[in-house]
């Protein structure tokens, strides 16, 4: 199965999208107007639009703490973002959430979380109410690959796979967790969809700065487990380009748990304007017309943040609702 | 409604069958849930009336577990999880205290609420020792956004789960183990009892005693001695630690003057502590006398016999607290309720 031109332009689109409003986001969180720790997701849009490109309407997203590209992805509104962003009563949580706990449920995207390993529980949670009902909905979470050393981790998949539910594994493999390489928390040789397999999952493992080759495993999975194969494990090997938390470079703070030449690796394998590239090779979209659709993005996103921006704080006043 | 006599076990059953009967998005899973066993024979009757779609075992991942009746109640599901030991539930902390606890509230309630249970059994049985009989009351009830009920009577047991059940919030819903064979009136009909109310058990003039869980029975029992010896104890049974009925604590409070506090764990940040302190902020001029707690000695439960019998509090401290208060001598013989000695095991 692969993408056609219709859906890989819109792939386009929305990776060209995600990947602005992020760097919007980036330049206005040096402001100093942004109060909450923010994880940007610069760098691995393709695997949150290649799958979330994927799923109907009805299925549902759970993701972790870089939880930006997921809820965009999903079509979460990019205003209700950098309300939440701001703190402000018009944020999607209200103000109460952050960065790290984003909702947009009538997309489809119900929540994320900042503790590890939580929504991959969850999700499967939510796949056993499909199976129950007997409905054909797919419940996805997605996570990092240190969310492959917390315990829970296995008890789901040994779970998902006692029930077969209807669950969709990713895991993006950004080679990182905060600042601890892969070396000091995975033994060498570690193939995580091995591990997957061993509980029972079907796994597959694709390059996750291809926007195309992640829909198109995505597409295939889903139609797997709509049939009834059960929960299935996603391995995208990506890289996120920026600093654990936070909008700088890691280079540019002086960090040297990773080396520049690295990152300048994976950057000229963006998945953008590798998406781009295949466009234009076919002729799909010219060089003109990505510009713009850069601008008209640009300029829909900078009266969204400065809109966002004059929005009224949360009354204090309301301090206590929905605690219960 | 016509009432009957029932035991703990056959009204918390009953709860659980007339809410399932009603709400078919009600399921029960946890360990042994569907064991010949089954939970002191609480889900027993579920299982058979409901079958395995809806009364299903699970395999030993608290933690998977909690997240996992996580995402069936945002889909709309009402999850009953049970731990056959209330210690397990430490397991699964981070999903019931990080998440579920904060789910409305950090997503604005606009990713939905969490109508989930979380059954526990707790407390004194046949041995349990240290890591199989804690209380865990003091630990949920701290963080907001989650309810905890503590039933002591067969009545409560039932509308409790009832409510529990019909909640938009998680619930946990603490069990004392040698509750299950004690017996009382239980109505016929479904009823809930609300959440976050007080049932005051006795009414006296001289002393209070807010009891919870199974040492509402000994404080039961200690007020006919302390009748016996001139004293009329107030018993006040909080039921639900959060929401705590604080109105109905310091009411009584106000009108006795003294206050003695029995819970089944210990005191340092304990639910007994959270009520002196109460006591303290709110009801200070009334105080005749300081605050008592009847709590746990301050070491983990022995598993010996005799053991035992040091370590877990009864009507007899109640007796020799309220004594006090009056210069009375302590050391009144007062026995235990008896379910206590006739607890048989292995759980």
């Amino acid at each position: 199965m692969t993408a056609d031109r219709q859906t890989l332009l819109y792939l386009y689109r929305r990776l060209s999208y995600i990947r602005q409003a992020e760097s919007l986001l980036v330049r206005l969180y040096k402001e100093q107007q942004m109060r909450t720790p923010t994880h940007f997701g610069i760098g691995q849009e393709a695997v949150a639009v290649g799958v979330c490109g994927a799923l109907r309407q009805g299925d549902v997203v759970y993701t972790h703490h870089r939880s930006h590209n997921h809820y965009l992805a999903q079509g979460g509104d990019f205003f209700a973002l950098a309300s939440e962003l701001y703190g402000r009563s018009t944020g999607c949580s209200e103000g109460r959430g952050g960065s790290v706990h984003l909702t947009a449920r009538e997309s489809g995207f119900i929540a994320s979380s900042a503790i590890l390993g939580e929504m991959v529980a969850v999700a499967a949670g939510s796949a056993l109410a499909f199976k129950i009902d007997g409905e054909t909905r797919v419940a996805v979470s997605f996570f990092g690959d240190a969310t492959c050393e917390e315990g829970v981790f296995y008890e789901t998949l040994n779970y998902a796979a006692i029930h077969k539910l209807p669950v969709l594994l990713v895991c993006e493999n950004n080679l990182y967790s905060t600042e601890s390489s892969l070396s000091v928390r995975q033994p060498p040789g570690t193939d995580l969809c091995a591990r997957a397999r061993a509980f029972g999952l079907s796994a597959l493992s694709v390059d996750g700065n291809d926007v195309e080759a992640v829909y198109n495993a995505a597409e295939e999975i889903l139609q797997n487990i709509r049939a009834g194969v059960g929960p299935t494990f996603l391995e995208c090997r990506t890289y996120r380009w920026l600093e654990h938390v936070g909008p700088n470079y890691d280079h540019d703070m002086g960090r040297t748990y990773r080396q520049r030449a690295e990152l300048e690796e994976w950057m000229a394998r963006c998945p953008v304007k590798r998406c781009a590239a295949k466009l234009m090779e076919s002729q799909a979209i010219s060089e003109q017309e990505i510009a713009r659709i850069e601008a008209d993005f640009d300029a829909e996103l900078e009266a969204a943040a400065a809109k966002a921006r004059q929005q009224p704080f949360p009354d204090a006043s309301d301090l206590f609702r929905n605690v219960w | 409604m016509s009432e009957r006599n029932l035991t703990y076990r056959e009204a918390l059953s009953e709860g659980l069958v007339q809410a399932m009967e009603r709400d078919d998005s009600i399921f029960v899973t946890g360990i042994a849930v569907d064991y010949s066993s089954g939970i002191f024979g609480t889900t027993s009757e579920a299982l058979r009336r409901f079958g395995p779609k809806r009364v299903f075992d699970a395999p030993a991942m608290e933690n998977a577990l909690a997240g996992i009746a996580i995402g069936a109640a945002a889909m709309g599901k009402r999850p009953v999880v049970v731990h056959p030991r209330a210690d397990f539930a430490f397991l699964a902390m981070d999903q019931l205290v990080n998440l579920a606890a904060k789910w409305k509230y950090m997503f604005a309630g606009r990713a939905g609420s969490l109508p989930l249970v979380v059954r526990a059994v707790i407390g004194r049985g046949w041995g349990q020792g240290a890591t199989h009989s804690q209380s865990l009351q003091s630990i949920f009830a701290h963080f907001p956004g989650i309810a905890v009920v503590m039933p002591a009577s067969p009545g409560d047991a039932k509308g409790l789960t009832a409510a529990a059940l019909a909640a938009d919030h998680p619930t946990v819903i603490l069990e004392y183990r040698t509750l299950y064979e004690s017996t009382g009136p239980v109505a016929e009909d479904y009823y809930r009892e609300e959440i976050g109310r007080a049932r005051t058990v006795r009414i006296g003039k001289d002393v209070t005693i807010v009891a919870a869980s199974q040492l509402v029975l000994e404080a039961i029992a200690a007020a006919k001695t302390l009748a016996d010896m001139g004293i009329d104890a107030e018993i006040v049974d909080p039921r639900s630690i959060r929401p705590l009925d604080e109105s109905a604590i310091l009411a009584s409070v106000r009108k006795t003057g003294r206050l003695i506090v029995a819970d089944t764990s210990w005191s340092l940040c304990g639910f007994a502590s959270e009520i002196a302190a109460l006591a303290a902020e709110r009801a200070f001029a009334q105080l005749r006398a300081p605050v008592r707690r009847i709590t746990l000695p301050d070491c983990p439960a022995p598993v010996s016999y005799k053991l035992e019998e040091a370590f877990y509090p009864g009507a007899a401290d109640i007796v020799n607290a309220a004594a006090s208060f009056f210069g009375m001598a302590e050391g009144k013989e007062t026995a235990s309720n008896k379910l206590v000695g006739e607890f048989k095991g292995p759980y």
